[in-house]
Formats: structure tokens, C-alpha cells, sequence
């Protein structure tokens, strides 16, 4: 199983430390599992211009492929002005339209106020759904609060985040056994 | 229609096309030469001239897994070994290419067949070729439309004066030489959506419309659309040919046919465009009012009238190569498309 976390954003810390406690608990109690790390602060992606995915190349064409590759992507998103940061949004816009068909996709967000608490459930999932995604339905909403010095302080949030990366698994597993079920029907 | 070389009378056209692709055998992991590949698209030609086959045209795809980027060396070639079929492009990327160049390749391609060479005139689904060749991606828009303005310039006038933004200007330019009737048919070609099939019936100019899978309802609406965008302003669609393109392949069942496509289908979609073909949307292609015309030749008859009953357009052709499929399976379609499919398409849709 390929699992990408991506982390959505150049600015600040706390996605990035709630991405590593998520990759860290996937490594710990999913040895099997292929993990790759894309923390979009290392990583110089260019504006999507409209070609195909496969036809970008340097940091864009690795980035854009790596995700393609996966079975499960664990997004890691802070909100910006009430909205997805710009540069996660222009991830999706560098993937055709149903890029995450027969992908799992999960969700967990970074926020300096609980007032921003339904914005993944409003534009974040329906982007997902948009491009075919099996989506963790449950996301982990993670505050400033919840924070020390680079560090996760609220236990609630870890075990939140554990259930997270479990439900990303059993939901993949689950989801391609579905598939070859369903698949083995057709008899081609 | 005569000016496009197309008899309605004569029923619905039927044609095969390849995208030159170059592709390992998923089944057994190897791949054939480029050469060898190469030779077996003239030889499929070839067989399918043989068999009564309408038309054949090749694709110009500059990336990797291709291998007729040439395409036009190749047609002459094709043009050379055979006698009745028409020969077209599938497509020619003219926003890359220059016109005068193509129509001087096209008109002696028209010249060594006696007057079978067409142009289908595209705006290219992938971009490498526009680094490869020189060109802006920014412009991709207005390449395609400045020229194929000027491909159907000099296709109706021998004499051509010219001025534009992406080549030099033609000043009482004679462009040499020209086709064995006077004129090509040169048709644009259109991918899914509405708004390029309103642009090419905008222009008057015959539509070529691909379409891979889904319902055969969603393409008839971008027909129509180009029906009434070209009635809109002043052409007669009653003289604008129609062609559609999308998968074709025929075995003694239709379970048999899925079989013997689905994986090079779906191989092939990744290697060239990155993602695979859904088994589950292709399963969905064996539904009488699915374009995909996949499975026993009594389905692909039923699908294709159908097609014909709904867009009532003037040729239909298949793409059955895709993917590395082996050639002794492409020779075993031709038989079944000569025997069976051609027969019963041309009954039914000839004037009697």
C-alpha cells in the first residue's frame, strides 16, 4: 500500500508536526505500508498551466506523479483566510479531473481559531468528491491551542490522529477488496 | 459533400485509425520494434484496403511510446500500397506544424494515391511537442486557429497572400503541388465538448469528434451543437460531413473481446496519459447506447447504426491497435469487419 502525506503549505509549523505524528504512527503500526512525505515547503511547484500531469517536470512532475502513485493520501492542510491555502489548491489543479478515483484521501487541519472548523467539510471535501475521492469522512481538526513549541500538547488530538491513520488503512484495504470483488465480476 | 469526396448514397463510411502508438504487449512484456511497428501499420492498411474498408488515417504524437511522428512519410508509404482506401492524418497537429509544409505533403500524398489523402487537423492533447518544436504553450489557442485559417487558404486559392502573427507573410505565394481534384478534404478535429465542435461549425468546416466512452447522447449533443453553430452563421450542415472516432474491436463474443482489450486499453491509457481506463466504465462500454463499439460483431452492427440513427454523421472509425495489441488479433478484426460488420453497415445505411 503507497500512503503520500502531503503537507499543503509554505508557512508556519503546526501542519507539518501533526504530519509527522500521523507518518510516525503509520510507520510504527503499518511497517508494510510504502510512506512518502511531501511537505510542500520543500518543494518548488509551479502554477498549473493545464497540460497533462505527466508532462511537468522537476519538483512539479515529482510531486504530481508521487500522488498518482498512491493508494492513500493523508492531506495536511492549515486554513488561510478562511479558505485552503493556495498552494494545495494548485496541487489539485496540476491532477486531471478524477485523479483520486480508487484513492482513499483523509484529512487533517490546522487552524488558529475554531471558527474555521467546517471549512474542510465545505471546500475541501467537495473538491475531493469532485475528483472521485474515497474520503476518511472524519477529519482531525487540530487548534493553535492544542500546540507547544512544535510540539502536540492536547492527548485527544494523538489519539484522534491514530484513529485517522487507522481509518485511512482498513478504509484502502477495504476499498480495493470492494474493487476486486467487484472487478472479478466482469470476467475480463 | 462532393466537395469532401463523400456519396451519401453509399451509406456510412467505415474507417480505422492509429495513434502510431508504441507500446510493450502488457500480456507478455515485450515490444516489437519501432521499425516492425511501423510496418505492420502499412501492412494493416494494407489489409484493410483489402477488405473494402473506407479509410485509414495515422496520428502524429511527438512523445515517448509513439512512433509515426512522421506521419506523413508514413501515409505516403500507405498511399504507395493501396489502391481504393481513403488516407488520412489522426490527427495532424497544425498549431506546431507549418501549413504550407503540410499541405505541400498532403497534396502529394493526394497525388501518389489518386486524390485519397485527407487532413484532420488538430490542437494536440499533450504539449511536449510545443518545447520540441518551437513553440509557446501560451499561444496554443491562437497557433491552432491562425493556422488552420491558413491551411484552408491555401487549400482553396493556388496563389496565396498572407499575413500573420506565428510565420512570415506569403506574398503571391504559389503552393506546389496541388491536389489531383482541385482541393482536400480537410476536417478539424474535436475532442469531447460542446464548445470546439461550435467553434468548428462556427468555421464551416467538417467535424471529426472523438469519443472513447460514454453515452452515445452526450456526443450528440456536441453534433448538434456544431449543426446549429454552422447553420448560425450561413453554412448548409446538409454539406458538412461528420466523422466520429473512438475504440473499436471485435471478437467472436463480446466477453472475448473485453478480454483481449481491456489490459492493453488500460496499460496504454497510463503510459500515455497517466492514468488507467476504469474496469467498472469499461464494462459499461458493452451498453447499446455507449460509443465504445467493443465486443461480437453483432453488438458493434446494433451500436454503430444506432450511432448512425443518432448523429446521422457520414463516417465512423475505430481505433483497435491501441496499447500493443498484437497483430495477429488486428488481422483476425479485419476479417470480421470485411465478412460480417461492413456488410451489414452498408446495408443498411446505403441508399437503396
Amino acid at each position: 500500500m503507497k500512503i503520500v502525506g502531503l503537507s499543503g503549505s509554505k508557512v508556519g509549523s503546526k501542519t507539518r508536526t501533526a504530519m509527522d505524528y500521523t507518518i510516525n504512527y503509520i510507520n510504527e503500526n503499518y511497517p508494510e505500508a510504502d510512506v512518502t512525505l511531501i511537505d510542500l515547503k520543500d518543494y518548488d511547484v509551479q502554477f498549473s498551466d493545464g497540460r497533462n500531469f505527466l508532462e511537468y517536470e522537476g519538483d512539479t512532475g515529482y510531486v504530481a506523479r508521487t500522488i498518482m502513485e498512491a493508494d492513500a493520501v493523508v492531506i495536511g492542510t492549515p486554513i488561510f483566510q478562511a479558505s485552503i491555502p493556495a498552494t494545495l489548491k494548485n496541487i489539485f489543479d496540476l491532477l486531471p479531473e478524477q485523479a483520486f478515483l480508487d484513492k482513499v484521501v483523509s484529512i487533517l487541519v490546522t487552524a488558529g481559531s475554531s471558527k474555521h472548523f467546517l471549512i474542510p467539510e465545505q471546500q475541501l471535501k467537495p473538491i475531493l468528491s469532485y475528483m472521485k475521492a474515497q474520503i476518511v469522512q472524519t477529519y482531525v481538526f487540530i487548534e493553535e491551542k492544542d500546540f507547544y513549541r512544535k510540539e502536540i500538547t492536547n492527548e485527544d488530538i494523538l489519539f484522534r490522529l491514530q484513529r485517522l491513520v487507522e481509518d485511512t488503512v482498513s478504509l484502502t484495504e477495504t476499498y480495493q477488496k470492494i474493487r476486486e470483488a467487484k472487478e472479478a465480476q466482469y470476467g475480463f | 459533400m462532393e466537395k469532401y469526396r463523400i456519396d451519401p448514397s453509399k451509406g456510412l463510411e467505415f474507417g480505422l485509425y492509429t495513434l502510431g502508438d508504441h507500446i510493450l504487449n502488457p500480456e507478455t512484456g515485450n515490444r516489437i520494434s519501432a521499425q516492425q511497428r511501423l510496418k505492420e501499420i502499412i501492412e494493416l492498411a494494407k489489409l484493410a484496403d483489402q477488405a473494402g474498408i473506407d479509410f485509414f488515417s495515422v496520428g502524429e504524437s511527438h512523445q515517448d511510446f509513439f512512433t509515426t511522428q512522421a506521419h506523413t512519410v508514413v501515409l505516403s508509404a500507405i498511399a504507395q500500397a493501396t489502391k481504393n482506401i481513403k488516407i488520412a492524418s489522426s490527427s495532424t497537429i497544425i498549431s506546431t506544424l507549418d501549413p504550407v509544409r503540410v499541405f505541400e505533403d498532403f497534396a502529394t500524398i493526394d497525388l501518389i494515391s489518386n486524390g485519397r489523402a485527407e487532413i484532420i487537423a488538430g490542437r494536440a492533447s499533450r504539449v511536449g511537442l510545443f518545447d520540441l518544436l518551437g513553440y509557446n504553450i501560451h499561444d496554443y489557442e491562437d497557433l491552432f486557429e491562425e493556422k488552420f485559417e491558413l491551411l484552408q487558404k491555401i487549400n482553396e486559392e493556388e496563389v496565396v497572400n498572407w499575413n500573420g502573427q506565428f510565420r512570415a507573410p506569403l506574398k503571391n505565394a504559389k503552393i506546389l503541388p496541388r491536389p489531383l481534384n482541385g482541393s482536400l478534404p480537410i476536417w478539424r478535429a474535436v475532442g469531447g465538448t460542446p464548445t470546439s465542435a461550435i467553434k468548428a461549425g462556427f468555421a464551416g468546416v467538417p467535424m471529426f469528434l472523438a469519443h472513447l466512452g460514454g453515452p452515445v447522447s452526450v456526443f450528440k449533443r456536441s453534433i448538434d451543437a456544431y449543426r446549429s453553430a454552422a447553420e448560425n452563421n450561413g453554412h448548409d450542415p446538409s454539406q458538412l460531413p461528420v466523422a466520429t472516432a473512438g475504440f473499436f474491436y471485435a471478437a467472436d463474443t463480446t466477453l472475448q473481446a473485453q478480454q483481449e482489450t481491456y489490459n492493453f486499453i488500460n496499460e496504454g491509457m497510463k503510459l500515455t496519459n497517466g492514468r488507467g481506463f476504469p474496469k467498472q466504465h469499461f464494462a459499461q462500454g458493452s451498453d447499446p447506447r455507449n460509443v465504445m463499439n467493443i465486443g461480437e460483431p453483432e453488438l458493434i452492427i446494433e451500436k454503430i447504426l444506432y450511432q448512425h440513427e443518432q448523429y446521422g454523421h457520414q463516417r465512423y472509425i475505430g481505433q483497435m491497435d491501441f496499447g500493443g495489441v498484437p497483430f495477429d488479433k488486428l488481422k483476425r478484426n479485419i476479417d470480421l469487419i470485411g465478412t460480417k460488420i461492413l456488410p451489414a453497415i452498408k446495408k443498411h445505411t446505403a441508399k437503396k
